[in-house]
């Protein structure tokens, strides 16, 4: 082929352009693959809000229901509990106390983190690495040091957090416990997952 | 005689198939003093080839379905003709994949075999590293056992450490909120299909590119400089027959140790398989004590060290980096150990107890003290590089020979 008479720019500004093209038809052609990867509808539904009957819960004790595939743990802290949380707050070992770097809903931005002080409702997932801490209610175990309030330790990495799901400092994980949106149907029923943006 | 030849004609004609064997086998000139050490790279090929062969036969087991992989990996154990043989075989040559790699890498630095002109000879490998680490990675999901699930579950969350799109791309991992069947399924794709595919044509990649500037050697000295009348490299002998059949002996002593494994200590006493992997994933209960398979320990280890979420990811990924950057690291001109200054020696040797030090730790549960020292090793891995860099400037080296020494 010769390239006499040639007209360069003409030929660099075609090549150019049907480079261009062809690339967005890549890019606009890679999306349906891409977004394949994305939760299903199956998955999508299977986030639905779940219902809790917590009417015969002891106080102390630790509920487990699974949400969106996640355990959201409820427990029923009774008074000496709740003064522990405040205990923690005096001790200076938290790190966001008044969780203003958490995640939780607004009616839940307090320091017991939750709607009714009695009840914790958290995703019992380490804000860490995903790991499932382990309830840990006893009083100053071996373990875990004389000033231990009762809360949660993560066996993965050795983050804490307290009976309010509020991480120590000095752990790896960053933040508290995430707070999923919930609302009380009744005394003895909780919605997890659903609020309709109310308190 | 002359069917044969005429057949080799009709097809060299078509196909350049004597031009190859030549290129890569019966004319490549590889330096006449190779040693223990040039055992590992032709050992990493074996592998690669049980680890397919192995691989397919396992997919006609299993099945990549939440509820029935836990059971046909049992299934395989148990039920089917030799089936423990095939699963063992693939477990066990997954860590001796990483024995033989990790002690590849090192030959490469001792000897400064990433050195120009190797630098992409180097990098291919890395790529190679870097794509066996996902294969693991992914591979040990499928058993869906607790370690399986949990081992995921953290380094997928490693992803949500990075700021603002963190947590949409482990969403995009995962498939789901949480690692699901959805998660399973495509890791089963990738694992089977996707990387391996990659991995081949890395390995190509890394052979040609190897073939193009020729093998380095434990002296570090260019044996392309010294030719005969017919332009053999004085030092040269040819791959095959000799390294073909001293490669055939390294692949009988591995196959000895290899096979030890297999049939005595295919468990090896949890790292090799961990005991928390036959218990049947349970995404409501994190086990006890949850640490990886021991050949990403080291890594790990690092990850723990570092007291702050994004920065302790960062570390980690920085620790491959870095072996990534070492042809650029190391400004000497003198390649193999053996001329080189002992402040070198003793980095290396620093570089080398951290990482077997960090592989112990990341396998350990934290301790105040274990952390620490994880620290000061996660120090001597990194101090590594930049000490390499200062010391190899102006390096007190011994004089390089002309020839290789036997």
């Amino acid at each position: 082929m010769s390239s006499e008479g040639v007209d360069k720019s003409r030929r660099r500004f075609l090549t150019a352009a049907t480079s261009v093209v062809g690339g967005v038809g890549v890019a606009f052609a890679a999306y349906p693959f891409l977004a394949t990867w994305m939760p299903s509808a199956k998955a999508q539904s299977a986030g639905a809000p779940v219902e809790a009957g917590i009417g015969k819960m002891e106080p102390g004790q630790q509920l487990v229901v699974k949400w969106r595939g996640k355990p959201v743990w409820i427990v029923r802290r009774d008074e000496q509990m709740l003064s522990g949380l405040k205990k923690n707050e005096e001790l200076d070992v938290l790190r966001d106390p008044m969780s203003d770097e958490s995640i939780q809903p607004d009616y839940c931005k307090n320091e017991h983190r939750s709607i009714k002080p009695e009840y914790l409702i958290a995703i019992g997932i380490c804000t860490h690495l995903g790991c499932s801490p382990t309830y840990r209610p006893e009083l100053a175990p071996a373990d875990l040091g004389p000033d231990w309030q009762g809360g949660f330790f993560c066996p993965c990495h050795g983050s804490k957090f307290d009976l309010a799901a509020r991480v120590f400092k000095g752990v790896p994980a960053p933040t508290n416990l995430v707070i999923p949106p919930h609302k009380y149907l009744s005394d003895a029923t909780v919605l997890i997952g659903e609020d309709d943006g109310e308190a | 005689m002359s069917n044969q030849n005429n057949l080799l004609a009709w097809i060299d004609a078509r196909f350049p198939l004597t031009k190859m064997w030549n290129e890569h086998l019966a004319q490549y000139y590889a330096p006449k003093n190779f040693n223990f050490w040039y055992y590992f790279g032709s050992l990493a090929l074996l592998v690669l080839v049980l680890q397919i062969v192995t691989g397919i036969f396992l997919t006609m087991q299993y099945k990549p379905y939440g509820a029935l992989a836990f059971g046909s990996v049992e299934y395989i154990m148990r039920d089917v003709d030799w089936g423990w043989l095939i699963r063992y075989l693939h477990s066990t040559g997954a860590s001796f994949f990483f024995i033989v790699v990790y002690l590849h890498m090192f030959r490469g630095m001792m000897y400064g075999s990433y050195q120009k002109p190797r630098e992409l000879v180097w990098l291919f490998g890395m790529f190679i590293f870097l794509a066996l680490m996902a294969e693991a990675f992914m591979g040990y999901l499928l058993p869906w056992g607790q370690m399986s699930y949990w081992g995921a579950q953290v380094i997928i969350s490693l992803f949500g450490a990075i700021p603002v799109i963190g947590d949409d791309i482990t969403l995009f991992i995962r498939g789901d909120y949480v690692i699901s069947d959805a998660t399973l399924n495509r890791f089963f794709a990738l694992h089977v299909i996707a990387v391996p595919i990659i991995l081949l044509a890395l390995v190509v990649m890394h052979i040609i590119a190897l073939h193009e500037v020729g093998s380095n050697n434990p002296d570090g000295v260019d044996i392309k400089k010294l030719k005969d009348e017919n332009g053999v490299p004085l030092d040269g002998i040819p791959f095959h027959p000799y390294y073909s059949v001293k490669d055939i002996v390294g692949v009988a002593g591995f196959l000895i140790i290899f096979s030890l494994v297999v049939f005595f200590f295919p468990e090896m006493h949890g790292y090799f398989l961990e005991h928390a992997n036959f218990v049947p994933a349970n995404p409501f209960k994190t086990p006890e004590h949850i640490a990886p398979v021991w050949y990403f320990t080291p890594f790990y280890a690092i990850l723990r060290a570092v007291p702050d979420k994004l920065l302790g990811v960062i570390a980690m990924f920085a620790a491959i980096v870095m072996l990534f950057l070492l042809p650029w690291f190391d400004r000497g001109k003198v390649r193999s150990i053996r001329y080189r200054s002992g402040a070198f020696k003793l980095i290396l040797v620093i570089f080398v107890i951290s990482f077997i030090g960090l592989g112990y730790l990341g396998a350990l549960p934290p301790t105040v003290g274990r952390t620490w020292a994880a620290r000061l090793f996660t120090l001597g891995y990194f101090g590594y590089f930049f000490a390499l860099w200062f010391i190899s400037k102006n390096e007190n080296t011994k004089p390089v020979p002309e020839r290789v020494t036997s």
